[in-house]
């Protein structure tokens, strides 16, 4: 490892290498962060639940695009294209949202009626 | 441009005859990969914004669902899918600094997690087949082999409902709407008048069910008075998304091996290792992608 490291460092003719040391740092974030998600999840914070898991998410996400994906070091170009996907699809969910809440109070109850034909049978 | 790429001079094996320089292959192809990556951001973000309007509309299905995905299964196989990520990351670098030896490791190693994670996963479907928690209408077929308590003497929560269409109307009883008097039932809901799109209300009419002292939440779902409305669908998405998911870790593993016999045969050194770079780029929107589900599914 200590023979590599001495190597044409963050220069080669084309791409950046990313030190083994800053790969082995993320990773373990990763880790710890996985570690965070499925210990907040034990307590109930009510709405705020799928936010703190979301919030930890998205860390854990740029960790992975900027360090493992290169991203940090990479053309701002190829992070313009990238950022633009994920900036369309928040778009598409929030505009589907502001519908799906208007309409939530005038649902029917109960199961759909095919639902209700299957259990009819399985009740026999 | 008439003389062929063996004979030019600076016009290395690697280098496709299209292309003057290295740095051009190497940029096209990596912004190439680039726009791939979004394309597969917004494939995913469509099923996205349906689990949003979905758990948007029925976040009960979401609460009850998740408690029968495995969340031990579902964060072991989180990490498994980092350490993977890892591993890529680190035989990226290997490639790019001429380690051969590195990179079939880092390769390896990868692949290993690629098969843990697929292998997880089969465990996690098998036992929900087993079940009968199967998307759709299959839900709620009579589950043959099962783990969970199922007693044949219960009635299933729902069964001999009846949905009953009727028209803008005031009543509030059987005798008031009409109907035959030899059904047996119960009314539960009446949706009031004026609600809901006009003449299209609902009334849910039910036997009376039997309470009982069973312990709820090692029962079969099916029989779990507690079972929300139209519970497939949370499967359903489940089914959907993880899918997909799992079928891009499947093509990870072509991959994968695809890189490895390049390796082996010794293909890549460090002035030519884009193909290294742009599987580990799709490697990592793979493991990016599995981030949020894990969350979204297991955790709720």
């Amino acid at each position: 490892m200590a023979s590599e490291s001495s190597q044409h460092e963050g220069h080669p003719e084309v791409g950046h290498v990313v030190p083994v040391r800053i790969l082995f740092v993320t990773g373990m974030g990763l880790l710890a962060l996985t570690l965070l998600t499925v210990w907040a999840a034990s307590f109930d914070f009510g709405n705020l639940n799928i936010w703190i898991a979301l919030a930890i998410a998205v860390v854990k996400g740029t960790l992975v695009v900027m360090f493992f994906m290169h991203l940090l070091y990479d053309r701002p170009f190829h992070g313009i294209v990238f950022v633009s996907s994920l900036a369309f699809v928040a778009l598409f969910i929030s505009f589907a949202l502001t519908d799906t809440f208007e309409y939530a109070g005038d649902l029917d109850p109960g199961d759909a009626p095919k639902v209700v034909e299957k259990l009819n049978v399985l009740g026999e | 441009m008439t003389t062929t790429a063996s004979t030019t001079h600076d016009h290395p094996d690697f280098l496709a005859h299209h292309w003057d320089t290295p740095k051009q292959q190497f940029e096209a192809g990596k912004l190439g990969m680039w726009l791939f990556l979004a394309t597969e951001v917004l494939l995913f973000g469509g099923l996205f914004v349906g689990y949003a309007v979905w758990r948007g509309n029925h976040p009960e299905l979401f609460k009850f669902g998740s408690q029968y995905l495995d969340t031990t299964m579902g964060a072991i196989n989180t990490v498994v899918l980092i350490l993977s990520s890892l591993t890529m990351a680190w035989a990226v670098t290997c490639a790019q600094r001429g380690n051969r030896k590195g990179l079939i490791i880092g390769l390896l190693l990868t692949l290993a997690g690629a098969g843990g994670f697929l292998g997880i996963k089969y465990f996690e479907y098998s036992h929900k087949f087993n079940e009968g928690w199967f998307p759709g209408a299959y839900f709620y077929d009579k589950p043959s082999d099962r783990s969970h308590t199922w007693d044949d003497n219960l009635p299933v929560p729902g069964a001999g409902q009846l949905v009953v269409p009727v028209p803008d109307t005031e009543a509030r009883s059987i005798e008031e709407l009409g109907l035959p008097a030899d059904i047996l039932v119960e009314l539960s809901t009446v949706v009031p008048p004026g609600q809901g799109p006009s003449g299209l209300e609902e009334l849910a009419l039910t036997d009376t069910v039997h309470t009982d002292d069973h312990a709820e939440h090692e029962m079969h779902a099916l029989q779990r008075e507690d079972r929300p409305a139209n519970a497939h669908m949370f499967f359903n998405i489940y089914f959907m998304m993880t899918g997909l998911h799992g079928l891009h870790v499947l093509g990870g593993v072509g991959v994968m091996i695809w890189l490895l016999i390049g390796a082996v045969k010794g293909r890549f050194n460090e002035k030519y290792f884009t193909p290294v770079d742009l599987g580990g780029l799709y490697w990592h929107i793979v493991d990016l992608i599995w981030i949020f589900l894990f969350p979204l599914f297991y955790l709720i």
